[in-house]
């Protein structure tokens, strides 16, 4: 065998400084970002980036299943569906085969804080995404019939996604548990007793009130002439009056006073435990430093396969055949850090769970090492790089943030600040927030298969099947 | 074997554009004998790199099934003067991402790194080592057994995975095909650092191994690079091909009980091979059968009509011998012989009418009219050229598909559907199974 070839160690800092460096040189010369709020107050904000010939067009409204009520959870995501059955002018399924017939692909996605609708094409098709999504935002027909058959659909799609999931049944009730008070308790798709009670006019009602162009924001990315594009957002989306919205209540999570337990039996083989703590989420991208703090400390527990957490729990204990942990910044509503761990056969969840708990605990007390910092660091810097290679989450970023309510163009703050965290600041937010008094802690306690085991022949389809 | 993810990387490959100004794929040999494909361009500072061997879970054995899948995932885990937390350490200082390909007929790596010198020479070294030096470390060898027979435990309980293994051992018999790429719990258990160790002095050679690059270095860099990453193996020589499927006979139906809400559906037969004279009849015919999403007509009759499915497609999945063509999809289960018989009405007009002229004119529309989206990022343009380069089509394979798209007509595609999708030996899966009552 060859002898490997040498390789000098980097310090560090240098890398760290070199990536900064070399980052600077490359970002800013290529973001061209133009923005306009229309009369009617619909916002339009479109990216220039030319390295193929194609244009991503998504629709952002605020309105998410965190802006549903008591009994009708799900909505926001059945008008979702709803949507692709037909306006005035198009017929139920026509929008779908009119972008495909362009050549191009389209859907939809609901979150908890909003609701998106995208069309991917060749840059000269651009015109004709606008043109109908302007029509359904303004002429949407909701029939009884459609809103019948496409409830069966939603339906279908909680029981792939959800009922026939333990994990994610595990991961519903920890949501349901971690938030007492706020409306992410809910599924986005729905309870299912609230699909299956559900009307036309839910749907209606939902349509009626947010999907208005005061609540929604235009997010163009691609190869395409700005001007252009704002000339077409005027013309097709500028004619739709704004409409008042519905009141949004704050519906604030009451502070937590104690750690809360829930458990989910469900066919599966193996347990998992789940931990979620109640942290702060990014209000102020200039002034927060808390949760950039722990946007390092998701990545110091489970930013590669040599972090903390996968190389205590699954290499060096061998507790557990998988672990996680993860935090989002970006949200409307209350955030929560979550870390998670599938057991090893053999090892109990008391033990998994302790084990978690102790990693956090030593980060608490003793804090991080600078070389674990600049790692983390120096994975957010590519990865601000290897972002651009997507158009489509260059338009997605930006609907995100302006729909969570904060100025796009902090997106290049935050990389800033994330880089001047400190070991110190990583320390102080695991031992502020990473606390028994904001943990909720979801176990999956596996239970055998009703049908028994299936047995698996490998080769027959029945008596008598020959090959 | 995962036929979703196998699927998704071969489907990347299907569709091209209209104003098409060609990618200039470079092509050479390193010196010991593997195959390199790049495509050069500056826009992003980064690169992307994939290596793929033929070392898929086709190589298997059946006493030994899931040989493959270790091999790969192990040599990730220590290698040369790096231990398996350095190799990730090392990795992440340096801000790259490395993940491995695992399918019926390629084994390998994907790295993305920074192009600047240090990071992308620090990223390359570590997969040097990988390739050329695993340790194969005894005590990472059965803490990782562990782990994938937990996976293979966790998957035998979900309906998907299930069924996707029973359609596949039902399309595939004794056919190497048919083996699950995670193996069964007694094959991975008796596998030992010996075999991992001669699986990988097998498969890992030179003139085995494909290389693709794309992104940010010049050619002579990219020279120096693939040369690098080959040095280290033997030349050896390329394995046999994978041996023929043998032709489907007569079909069948078996339904596993399971207690899930939905059914789920797999319904097919072995297909189409990656070089295969009925490639682009398929290709579009299938758009239009079940492939094209709310453009297809399973979708039109089976969700838009009758609400029964959330997701019901077809494919055909190209790979070096007989791909599986599927229907597939999943409905509550008082709902299942509705669905299913749906499902099998629409094939059935399918092979009988063949597609409206309409109907062909609105799939080539999409298929050639959307070929830029198949190509508008480094990473899409990596998996094409790794298939390419892996398969051995012809260079100019993107060039020349929008004319052949354009040229399938009616009779072409009734004329493939009706040699290949033969009801009568069509396989069927069904987890779940029918029960009377309502589901809701």
């Amino acid at each position: 065998m060859r002898p490997l070839s040498p390789m000098s160690p980097l310090p560090m800092t240098r890398l760290l400084a070199l990536l900064a460096m070399f980052l600077a040189l490359v970002l800013p010369a290529r973001a061209e970002i133009v923005e306009e709020t229309l009369p009617n107050g619909m916002r339009v904000i479109v990216k220039t980036d030319r390295r193929a010939p194609v244009a991503v067009s998504q629709v952002w409204y605020r309105a998410g299943s965190m802006d549903e009520s008591y009994g009708a959870t799900g909505v926001a995501h059945v008008l979702e569906h709803m949507m692709f059955k037909g306006t005035r002018d198009v017929p139920a399924g026509e929008f779908s085969k009119r972008i495909a017939a362009a050549g191009g692909r389209e859907n939809a996605f609901t979150s908890r804080d909003h609701t998106a609708y995208f069309q991917t094409l060749q840059k000269d098709r651009l015109e004709l995404a606008l043109k109908l999504e302007a029509d359904r935002m303004a002429n949407l027909v909701l029939s009884p019939e459609e809103f019948a058959k496409e409830i069966n659909v939603v339906m279908e799609e909680r029981r792939m996604r959800t009922e026939d999931s333990a994990q994610a049944k595990l991961y519903e009730a920890l949501m349901a548990t971690a938030y007492q008070a706020h409306p992410y308790r809910h599924p986005v798709i729905g309870w299912m007793d609230d699909l299956k009670s559900m009307r036309v006019d839910d749907a209606r009602r939902w349509y009626e009130g947010w999907y208005t162009p005061n609540n929604a924001t235009l997010v163009v990315a691609g190869d395409v002439d700005p001007a252009q594009v704002m000339d077409w957002a005027k013309r097709y989306f500028g004619p739709i009056p704004a409409r008042p919205l519905p009141e949004r209540k704050p519906q604030r999570e009451p502070e937590q006073t104690g750690m809360k337990q829930v458990t989910v039996k469900a066919p599966a083989k193996q347990a998992v435990v789940a931990l979620a703590w109640q942290v702060p989420r990014l209000v102020d991208p200039q002034a927060d430093w808390e949760p950039y703090a722990l946007e390092i400390l998701a990545g110091v527990l489970d930013g590669h396969a040599s972090a903390r957490l996968n190389q205590s729990l699954v290499r060096e204990k061998r507790l557990a055949t998988d672990v996680g942990a993860g935090f989002d910044a970006i949200s409307r509503g209350p955030a929560l850090f979550v870390a998670d761990a599938t057991p090893m056969e053999g090892r109990s969840v008391a033990a998994v769970e302790a084990a978690l708990k102790a990693e956090i605990a030593r980060l608490a007390r003793e804090g991080v090492s600078e070389s674990e910092l600049n790692r983390v660091k120096a994975q957010v810097l590519a990865g601000q790089v290897f972002q651009q290679d997507s158009l489509f989450y260059q338009a997605m970023q930006i609907g995100e943030w302006t729909t969570a309510g904060l100025d796009y163009r902090a997106r290049d703050v935050r990389y800033a600040r994330l880089r001047a965290v400190s070991a110190d600041q990583v320390k102080a937010v695991a031992a502020k927030f990473l606390v028994d008094d904001r943990l909720t802690v979801a176990v999956l306690d596996p239970q055998p298969m009703p049908e028994g085991k299936p047995e698996m022949p490998r080769n027959a389809m029945g008596a008598g099947h020959v090959r | 074997m995962s036929v979703k993810s196998l699927f998704a990387g071969v489907l990347s490959l299907l569709l091209v554009p209209v104003a098409w100004a060609g990618l200039n794929i470079q092509h050479w040999s390193t010196p010991q004998g593997a195959r390199v494909y790049f495509v050069e361009n500056h826009d992003l500072p980064m690169l992307d790199v994939n290596v793929d061997f033929s070392a898929g879970s086709a190589r298997d054995h059946k006493a030994q099934s899931g040989l493959a899948n270790l091999t790969r995932h192990v040599m990730g885990l220590g290698a040369g003067a790096f231990t398996e937390r350095d190799i990730a350490e090392k990795l992440a200082d340096v801000g790259a991402v490395l993940s491995g390909r695992m399918d019926a007929d390629r084994a390998g790596f994907s790295l993305r790194t920074l192009s600047g010198q240090a990071e992308r020479g620090q990223a390359i070294t570590l997969l040097e080592a990988i390739l050329s030096t695993p340790r194969f470390d005894a005590a990472i060898l059965e803490r990782e057994k562990a782990r994938v027979i937990a996976g293979i435990e966790e998957a035998a309980t979900k309906p998907e995975s299930i069924g996707e293994k029973a359609f596949q051992a039902a399309l595939y018999g004794e056919h190497p095909y048919a083996l699950d790429e995670s193996g069964e719990v007694a094959s991975v258990r008796a596998l030992t650092r010996d075999d991992l160790t001669a699986f990988h002095r097998a498969h890992y050679r030179a003139r085995n191994m494909v290389i693709s690059l794309m992104g940010d270095i010049s050619r002579r860099e990219a020279e120096a690079l693939a040369a690098g990453l080959a040095a280290g193996l033997p030349p050896g020589e390329a394995p046999p091909p994978i041996p023929p499927v043998p032709m489907a006979g007569r079909g069948g139906e078996r339904v596993i009980p399971h207690h899930a809400t939905q059914s789920h559906l797999f319904m097919g037969l072995p297909g189409l091979k990656r070089e295969d004279p009925d490639y682009f009849p398929l290709h579009v015919g299938n758009y239009i059968l079940g492939g094209g999403g709310f453009d297809s007509r399973l979708t039109e009759a089976i969700r838009q009509k009758k609400g029964l499915a959330y997701s019901v497609y077809s494919y055909f999945m190209p790979l070096e011998q007989h791909g599986p063509f599927r229907i597939g999809l999943q409905t509550r289960r008082d709902a299942t012989r509705q669905a299913v018989d749906t499902a099998r009405a629409e094939l059935a007009r399918y092979l009988a009418e063949g597609p409206s002229e309409a109907e062909l004119a609105q799939a080539k529309n999409n298929l050639i009219g959307g070929f830029p989206l198949r190509i508008d990022s480094n990473k899409k343009i990596l998996e094409y050229l790794a298939v390419i380069g892996f398969y051995r089509l012809p260079l100019d394979w993107l060039d020349t598909y929008s004319a052949k798209v354009a040229a399938v007509s009616r009779d072409d595609i009734l004329r493939a559907f009706r040699a290949r999708v033969r009801p009568d030996a069509m396989m069927t899966v069904i987890v779940g199974g029918q029960l009377e009552g309502q589901a809701r």
